[in-house]
Order: structure tokens, then sequence, then C-alpha cells
């Protein structure tokens, strides 16, 4: 059993982590505070049902998602997004190395990193429909394994490895838009 | 020969970069086998396209890690403080 008294200290590390899972699914910093906090009371409160020596950032998750399930996903429930375009594997690698061939850049790939702005990189994850976002960012930023997600999320494996292959594809589709922008200025100067 | 046992993937062979390419996110994931991991390594140690392709994906899965950091506002560190605290007090035997 977890002493309550080491709550803090042990479960704190990971906040900076948890309020950036809670920013990219609310979309929104109050939303993102409040679901922190109680995120956080709920963890205390079920503290001593928390196995010591399982992975308590996983633990944590598990507790942030269903908190945004109950809370905070209701409130503005929409339709759920399947329909991702499928744009195949690599889309974004081809995308610029396509420009690279049409002489726009000997170095496209190292432009294109720095050109993307933390806005929005944040702004690509948050567009993605919630599922796939959800996957992305416990696999992509969260560095999570598969079998984690699945029990993060409570879904099977299968379902966790078509998330993130769907997810991906989009998220890349949708950060070649700066690049294609980019090179148009570049094309007209 | 003193050559290291070749895994059954043939470097040389262009399927084994489509099946590369197929296993690309399940290498960087850590997820593949010991033994298909071993066989990926060893194409790219052979093959400037496919390392070039998965070196793109890793730095970019590293640059969006990177810029999806956030920091917790101090004042909502302190006010979770506050909360926990409070629900020590109210479980401390006595209080």
């Amino acid at each position: 059993m977890a002493d309550p008294k080491r709550f803090s200290e042990d479960a704190m590390v990971h906040a900076d982590s948890l309020y950036a899972a809670a920013l990219r699914m609310t979309r929104n910093r109050s939303d993102a505070e409040d679901l922190l906090q109680e995120t956080y009371l709920k963890a205390f409160r079920a503290y001593d049902r928390f196995e010591e020596g399982t992975y308590l950032k996983a633990w944590l998750y598990r507790i942030l998602t269903n908190t945004y399930i109950n809370s905070y996903r209701a409130k503005k429930r929409r339709p759920e997004e399947t329909d991702v375009e499928d744009v195949g594997e690599l889309y974004l690698y081809r995308q610029i190395n396509a420009l690279e061939r049409a002489g726009m850049s000997k170095s496209a790939e190292d432009v294109a990193f720095d050109l993307f702005t933390d806005d929005q990189i944040k702004g690509a994850l948050e567009s993605l429909p919630e599922n796939y976002r959800y996957a992305v960012l416990l696999a992509d930023v969260e560095g999570f394994s598969y079998k984690e997600i699945a029990e993060i999320t409570e879904v099977p494996i299968g379902t966790v490895m078509s998330r993130l292959s769907r997810g991906r594809a989009a998220l890349q589709k949708s950060l070649a838009r700066y690049v294609q922008e980019w090179a148009l200025v570049k094309a007209e100067k | 020969m003193s050559e290291p046992k070749i895994p059954s993937m043939n470097p040389f062979d262009r399927s084994a970069c489509e099946q590369t390419i197929h296993e690309l996110y399940h290498f960087l994931d850590g997820e593949l086998t010991e033994a298909k991991r071993k066989e990926i390594e060893y194409h790219l140690d052979h093959c400037g396209p496919c390392v070039d392709i998965v070196s793109f994906e890793s730095d970019l899965r590293r640059v969006i890690a990177d810029r999806c950091k956030e920091q917790v506002p101090q004042n909502l560190r302190d006010k979770i403080a506050l909360l926990i605290d409070h629900e020590l007090d109210a479980s401390e035997p006595g209080a």
C-alpha cells in the first residue's frame, strides 16, 4: 500500500507532463487547470489502492483519462470523427523530398523542423480527432508503450496501433501544410 | 568468412527497404521482437536511403515531443499542494 504522506513527492514529478496532456485534450487553459487539479485530488484519494512498484505515471494518466472522459468530453460532445483522410506512410518526408528535388533547398528537412513554431505543432496535434490525438500524445510525446496506452485508454492493443498509424499520418498531413506555405512564399521571392 | 550471421532479410534486396518502411513505426516505438529489430538494424547498416527515412521520422518525433512540453504554472502547483494538504489533514487520525 502506498503511503499518502509520500503522494505529493512521488506524484507531482509528473505534473508537467500531465498538464501538457490536459492542455492538448481540453484545448483550453482553464479546463486543463481544472482537469489537472481534479486528477490529483482523485489520485490522492485512491492512492491507498495504488500498488507500489507499478508504474505511477501510467496510473496517473489513467485517472486523467477517466476524469477527462467523464467531466470534459461530455461538455462539447461531437460525433466521433473517424474519417481522417488516409495519406499513407511517410507523407511529410515525401513532401519535403519533393521540394528538395524541385531545387527548393538543399536542406529542406532542417528548414522544415526549424520552420514549425510551437503553436503550429501543438495546433496540428490538437486538430486530430480525439482518440487519435490521445494515442499519438501518449506514444510520441510521453513515450508510453502500446501495452501501457492500451491500459490507459482501455482499448485493445490493435486499436492503439491503428489509432497511432492514422493519427501520425494525419499529423504529418497537417504539418505538411506549413512546409507547402513556406515553399510558396520562397518561390515567389 | 567471418561475417556475422546474416539475418533472414537480405539487406540488398528491395523488399528489405519495403519491409523497413512497413515496420518503421514499430521499430521506432521499440515494439519489435529482438530478431526483427536486429534485421532492420542490419539493413540500416547497409542502406543510406532507409537511414535517411528513419532519422527523419525519429527527428520529427523528437521535435514534436520537445515543442509540446509545458510547465505547470506555480499558482496551480500551489493550489494542488494546498488541496492535498487539506486532504492529508482530514485523513489524520484525531483530526
